[in-house]
């Protein structure tokens, strides 16, 4: 029997929950009165504002500016004219300048004109890519530009699509390759052309068959050199490290980038987005976020503008079934909860949940138990780090690897003494980092 | 006959063991800097690490090698640094701060009188409260009453009273300042401690905005500052403090008149 690929240390499975919102097919978001573009989009420095109060914006429009090396521009969701310039709390608790846009009544269609991007050599397109404020939309919004620049010294030989969606809720991913496949593997294409791979592979998890299905036949039609891979259903399997090491059997080493292993991973949304950058001239202004969760009425995936707020959003879904506990910008294991649903979504929203009451544990001692360490993907000693980070030794912690932990969220999950050892973690970090 | 060999034998081995140590006393010793030796004991002796430096025998070696300044150790205070200049041989400006200061919650928020944002369930520590959206009170600037101050005191100076206000016990402050440092909303300042008043609110908004997430907040509105010129409390961008030093006679009036009452008597 063929071995079905998934990486190998660590790791859980949650319950998917994606039952939900997985049969909901994509729907344009009526536009919405205001609209809330926030400047510091993605990782790195927020962009600089290029409008001021009163200029009226095109759809599309450059609004932001990159600031630095890792930055990224920001455009006009929608034709309008701008309100204010205000400092807001984005959901994951980053404050920055965003304009607050009303959109005019009449908007302007999109053009239906495309591009030949098999004529274009791979600097042009990625300058296009970075003039479009592309950024990655798993989450961590990454800009795109920065990640397809390859140093003179490092040489890619695979592309890894990420369409693995490994975090229970979403599923925009999901949506995307059912319904925008050939749009993303041809992204895919322009991707391996920029960072000149030889092999692209698209990686996706078993849960989702009729996808695999769907993107096989997309490759089979066009004849594209893409090959896409199924793999085992685990948590964090969407993480870089982990897909790198369940597609390819690399592995990472701490501190080091795919770039060093010599592959390049992207997300499938990301690769959509890149297709409508270069072939339809549309700057990353719009994006698929799914709104569900049990105290959702209609959930639904939803194609909406960047600067949406929640609340419009809510609406769009019928708002809530019953009182939420907890909304959730992001993933379950991954996103940042808010309080505020005036808080706008950004370039890297990929869900908006509302999750219902759950049963309330206290946290008690640590067991000693090991089963955060079995449980972590990148085999670091959550608890050990806890111990320090408690204790104030942000400087031990720091030598105990703390940097190399990604907050995915494995160690929490299985604690059986419910300690909040993420957000121990978060904290640590920032401590860490300010005694250094 | 075999106690007496067994007190014979222990009795020489004691002897030679003796004469070795003794020689080696003398003879090995590692010369100490008599500037070190004269600088230990004078240190405060807690370790607190506030200059820097491993405890106050590594802050006493690096000043007798001429590495660290004089004045670095907060706890020792102007006499410490008097008496190190002495040892020292160095004259130091004796005109400088000499008044002792002390840690002090700036903020009267609590449950009661400020708004909440969200309900935190998190870990109890104020740095990991505020990472998410700077903690649970809608002021961004108020103290949160998780305690992190009371675990980096070095001295247990810091705790909690009945209705959770966090206190200084100002006999136990050594100024060393660990707490202003660890606390990420910034409300613990360091004030005098011959201050007889402090303006307890650290919100440099505007009146309306501190109006609407509390009631207990200075608003800016200027009432002791320009009604009692006297009061010795000065605004500045919408936060009053009071400055003991200059004229204050009117403190008491000013505080009866401050319209939500954060100028506090201590």
């Amino acid at each position: 029997m063929q071995r079905i690929p998934t990486f190998s240390k660590g790791g859980v499975h949650p319950d998917d929950r994606k039952v939900y919102s997985r049969s909901a097919a994509i729907e344009r978001l009526p536009m919405p009165s205001e609209l809330i573009v926030a400047l510091s989009q993605h990782l790195g420095a927020p962009a600089k504002a290029l409008k001021a109060k009163g200029d009226t914006v095109m759809k599309g429009e450059k609004i932001g500016e990159a600031s630095g090396f890792i930055s990224s521009d920001v455009h006009s969701p929608v034709s309008g004219s701008i309100k204010e310039i205000r400092k807001v709390t984005l959901a994951n608790s980053v404050q920055c300048d965003a304009f607050v846009i009303v959109p005019d009544e009449v908007q302007p269609a999109d053009p239906e004109e495309t591009v030949d991007w098999q004529s274009l050599d791979g600097s042009e397109l990625l300058s296009s890519i970075k003039d479009m404020g592309i950024v990655g939309m798993g989450g961590a919004t990454f800009p795109a530009h920065v990640k397809f620049s390859i140093p003179k010294d490092k040489k890619v030989d695979s592309f890894v699509v990420n369409g693995v969606e490994c975090e229970p809720y979403l599923t925009a991913d999901y949506r995307i390759m059912l319904e925008k496949g050939e749009q993303a593997l041809e992204g895919a294409m322009i991707v391996a052309k920029i960072v000149k791979a030889e092999r692209v592979i698209v990686g996706v998890e078993m849960n989702k068959p009729d996808c695999i299905d769907h993107l096989k036949e997309i490759v089979k039609e066009k004849g594209y050199p893409i090959e896409i891979v199924g793999l085992k259903m685990k948590y964090p399997q969407g993480d870089e490290k982990q897909l790198l090491k369940a597609i390819l059997n690399r592995e990472i080493p701490s501190g080091k980038l795919p770039l060093d292993v010599g592959a390049v991973v992207s997300n499938i949304g990301t690769c959509n987005a890149i297709y409508e950058a270069i072939v339809l001239k549309k700057s990353l202004y719009e994006r698929v976020i799914s709104v569900t969760g049990e105290c959702i009425a209609n959930p639904k995936n939803v194609l909406a503008p960047v600067g949406t707020k929640m609340s419009d959003l809510l609406d769009f879904c019928g708002g809530f079934s019953k009182e939420p506990e907890k909304l959730i910008s992001g993933g379950p294991m991954m996103g940042f909860s808010f309080f505020d649903t005036e808080t706008p979504m950004t370039k890297g929203s990929s869900g908006l949940l509302a999750l219902g009451a759950q049963k309330k544990y206290r946290s008690t001692a640590c067991l000693n138990c090991g089963r955060c360490v079995a449980a972590c993907p990148i085999a670091l000693m959550p608890a050990k780090l806890y111990r320090y980070i408690s204790n104030g030794e942000y400087e031990e912690a720091m030598n105990t690897s703390l940097m190399d932990c990604k907050e995915c969220g494995c160690c929490a999950y299985v604690c059986p003494a419910h300690l909040p050892l993420v957000h121990t973690m978060k904290t640590g970090k920032k401590l860490g980092r300010k005694k250094k | 006959m075999n106690i007496v060999m067994a007190i014979i034998v222990v009795a020489v081995l004691g002897g030679i063991f003796g004469f070795g140590l003794s020689f080696a006393e003398k003879r090995l010793a590692v010369k100490k800097d008599p500037k070190v030796l004269a600088l230990e004991p004078i240190m405060p002796g807690i370790n607190c690490g506030v200059c820097g430096y491993a405890g106050c025998a590594a802050y006493a070696a690096a000043v007798a090698l001429g590495e660290a300044p004089i004045g670095l150790c907060s706890p020792g205070g102007p006499d410490l640094v008097a008496k190190m200049a002495e040892i020292m041989g160095e004259k130091v400006d004796a005109s400088g701060e000499t008044r002792r200061k002390v840690a002090h919650v700036m903020c009267r928020g609590n449950v009661e009188v400020s708004s909440k944002g969200y309900e935190y369930e998190g870990l109890e520590d104020c740095n990991a409260a505020f990472l998410l959206f700077g903690g649970d009170y809608s002021c961004k600037t108020a103290c949160l009453h998780l305690g992190s101050c009371i675990k980096v005191c070095p001295t247990d100076a810091i705790s909690r009273d009945a209705e959770g206000y966090i206190i200084v016990d100002e006999q136990k402050c050594i100024s060393c300042e660990k707490c202003v440092q660890i606390c990420p909303t910034g409300v613990m300042h360091m004030i005098y401690e011959d201050s007889e008043y402090a303006i307890e609110c650290n919100s440099h908004e505007p009146g309306g905005k501190v109006r609407k997430v509390c009631t207990v907040g200075c608003i800016g509105c200027k009432i002791c500052e320009n009604k009692y010129p006297e009061s010795g409390c000065s605004v500045d961008k919408f936060l009053a403090t009071f400055d003991q030093t200059s004229p204050h006679s009117q403190i008491a009036d000013a505080a009866e008149a401050c319209p939500t009452k954060c100028i506090i008597k201590r």
